[in-house]
């Protein structure tokens, strides 16, 4: 037997290569030697990304349950150097908070368990596998978010976190059962060719959104996202806002743009009317939040309604616009939210009040939180900026004019409440400000990745292009 | 196949069970009444797998596996749910959603 093949799933081998050594580590290692569990996982987790930027040929294996490609490769990548942020900047807090409870292992073991449900999920090529990959991805983040016991809003996280996964994946399964009805196939490559549209495919396919617009936060099922954010340590948060949503952006794109396809002209309406809600709901929201958890969460609610204008188009450059905008999003919200988690780690300030004069104390730290707010925002010279302007493109070329103007007008609102925070650090004196602090190393080697990220992906105009040709890789 | 049930009878009722579901996520006032309504809702996709799968096309048997890993999933999901509704429990010694909930808007 050939087991060349195998080398397609590299990646996935790779990382349960590290969950298993993981927990091998936490069997052996002595109760005094835990904290460097922490190394050891950031050790090896690095050298998976680099190693993941290896090329891979297209094919899929296992009866074409298992799918890869160029792009889907990209993506993975992707993932990974947001976990690898996300691990960096959260570092510090495992060291000093939860390696003294003995269960830092446990923590890695899951979130890492959560990223290989994200790759399932989005190199899956059947339904089958797609549903496995969503829970395997969904149920370790519900452990994480409730993860400190002691803390109520924790629990409350979780519960809430768990709950709605689960409604989320009922539906989504009731919508993919409907589906599976009138075509007779789970198999992505059968239901190209077996969808029509008929009454029964298009509630199918309704339910089956909805069940992806929950993990994506969309607005009618948005709910969970602002509480269990604040609840959940904030390493998780970001990982929610970043890398679960992004991935999920990513799989409800391909299987809209390649399998619905015969069913444009009903998911084009419903993805119109909840582009605008998200924005105005998510934008709206966050006007009046005050803590900065939750001020982040309504800001990525309204970036994911940015997301769905690229979805809108339906073709190649919808596509690449929106893992374009992801990518520049993964970026600039774990710029902003390492801030938020640093400070937050150093004095327990999570009140957007409490940020006023940082600029005096930690220039450095108000730098990077500005630099973030300000991709997220779309300024200029940021990559944020090029990433929200191709959506647009994508969108006005399709003759989408006035979810443009809408989406610009949101832009604006925006902007107010990312000044707000800038506004609080730079312009503001306080009697009592944040005091001066040092970052430990990972925490710094996080925040100057993602202000690299933020900085160059601006600039470096043939990244655009490649993702443009890699997004060939699908039919449309 | 059941003898005498055409699948439109079976379907409507998986319908109901799923709406039934549904209703009870949104009304329950506590946290284990809202897990089984979750339930309820997967078990109908569950009998829809398997039925679909029976009634029309029997020549494959991708439903009923599919039906399998659903069941498999659904077990680890509630476990967990009750893990952490039990430490719900043990902080504040109730289950009902009015008291876990201080979060809001």
């Amino acid at each position: 037997m050939d087991f060349s093949n195998f080398l397609l799933m590299r990646q996935e081998i790779f990382l349960l290569a590290i969950i298993l050594v993981l927990i091998i580590a936490e069997m052996f290692m002595p109760r005094k030697k835990k904290g460097s569990i922490v190394h050891l996982s950031i050790f090896l987790f690095g050298i998976h990304t680099v190693a993941g930027f290896l090329g891979i040929h297209e094919s899929s294996m296992f009866g074409g349950m298992f799918r890869t490609n160029g792009l889907i490769h990209f993506f993975k990548n992707l993932l990974d150097v947001g976990v690898l942020i996300i691990l960096l900047q959260s570092a510090d807090w495992l060291q000093e908070k939860i390696v003294p409870q003995d269960n830092v292992a446990e923590y890695l073991i899951l979130l890492f368990s959560s990223l290989l449900g994200l790759y399932f999920m989005i190199s899956a090529g059947d339904f089958l596998m797609f549903y496995l990959g969503l829970e395997l991805s969904s149920l370790p983040i519900a452990a994480l978010a409730a993860y400190e016991t002691a803390k109520r809003k924790s629990s409350e996280a979780g519960i809430k976190f768990i709950l709605s996964a689960a409604l989320a994946s009922g539906i989504s399964l009731f919508g993919i059962s409907l589906l599976y009805a009138t075509s007779g196939s789970i198999y992505f490559d059968d239901l190209l060719v077996l969808i029509t549209s008929s009454r029964l495919s298009i509630l199918g396919m309704i339910l089956f959104f909805a069940g992806l617009a929950f993990k994506i936060s969309l607005v009618p099922f948005h709910f969970w996202t602002a509480d269990v954010y604040e609840g959940a340590p904030i390493g998780i948060a970001s990982y929610l806002s970043v890398i679960s949503k992004g991935a999920a952006a990513f799989i409800l794109l391909i299987l809209l743009f390649t399998i619905l396809k015969p069913l444009m002209h009903v998911w084009e309406n419903i993805v119109y009317g909840i582009a605008i809600a998200t924005m105005f709901i998510g934008n709206l929201f966050a006007l009046r939040q005050k803590n900065m958890k939750r001020f982040l969460a309504f800001s990525s609610i309204a970036q994911a309604g940015f997301i769905l204008l690229g979805l809108i188009v339906g073709n190649q450059l919808g596509m690449a616009t929106v893992i374009y905008f992801v990518l520049v999003y993964v970026f600039s919200n774990l710029a902003a939210f390492g801030v938020v988690q640093a400070i937050s780690l150093r004095t327990g300030k999570e009140h957007m009040n409490d940020y006023e004069g940082l600029y005096r104390t930690n220039p450095n730290l108000s730098l990077v939180l500005m630099l973030g707010l300000f991709s997220l925002a779309g300024i200029p010279p940021l990559a944020g900026f090029f990433g929200k302007f191709f959506l647009f493109t994508a969108a006005a070329s399709e003759g989408y004019y006035l979810l443009v103007f809408l989406a610009v007008v949101n832009v604006t609102i925006s902007l107010y409440y990312y000044l707000l925070v800038v506004r609080a650090m730079f312009l503001r004196k306080s009697d009592r400000p944040i005091p001066f602090f040092k970052n430990g190393i990972y925490m710094r080697l996080g925040l100057i990745i993602a202000v690299l990220g933020i900085l160059i992906l601006g600039f470096y105009g043939p990244l655009y292009d490649y993702i443009y040709e890699l997004s060939g890789s699908f039919n449309y | 196949m059941i003898e005498g049930i055409s699948i439109q009878e079976i379907l409507t009722v998986t319908s109901i069970l799923f709406f039934i579901g549904i209703y009870g996520f949104i009304t329950r006032k506590n946290l284990i009444s809202i897990l089984i309504s979750v339930e309820l809702i997967w078990n109908a996709s569950v009998v829809n797998f398997v039925v679909i799968n029976k009634y029309l096309f029997p020549d494959a048997l991708q439903g009923v596996i599919f039906s399998i890993f659903v069941i498999a999933v659904a077990a680890a999901e509630s476990a967990l749910a009750v893990s952490i509704i039990v430490n719900i429990y043990r902080q504040l010694t109730s289950v009902e959603v009015k008291d876990v909930e201080t979060m809001k808007y």
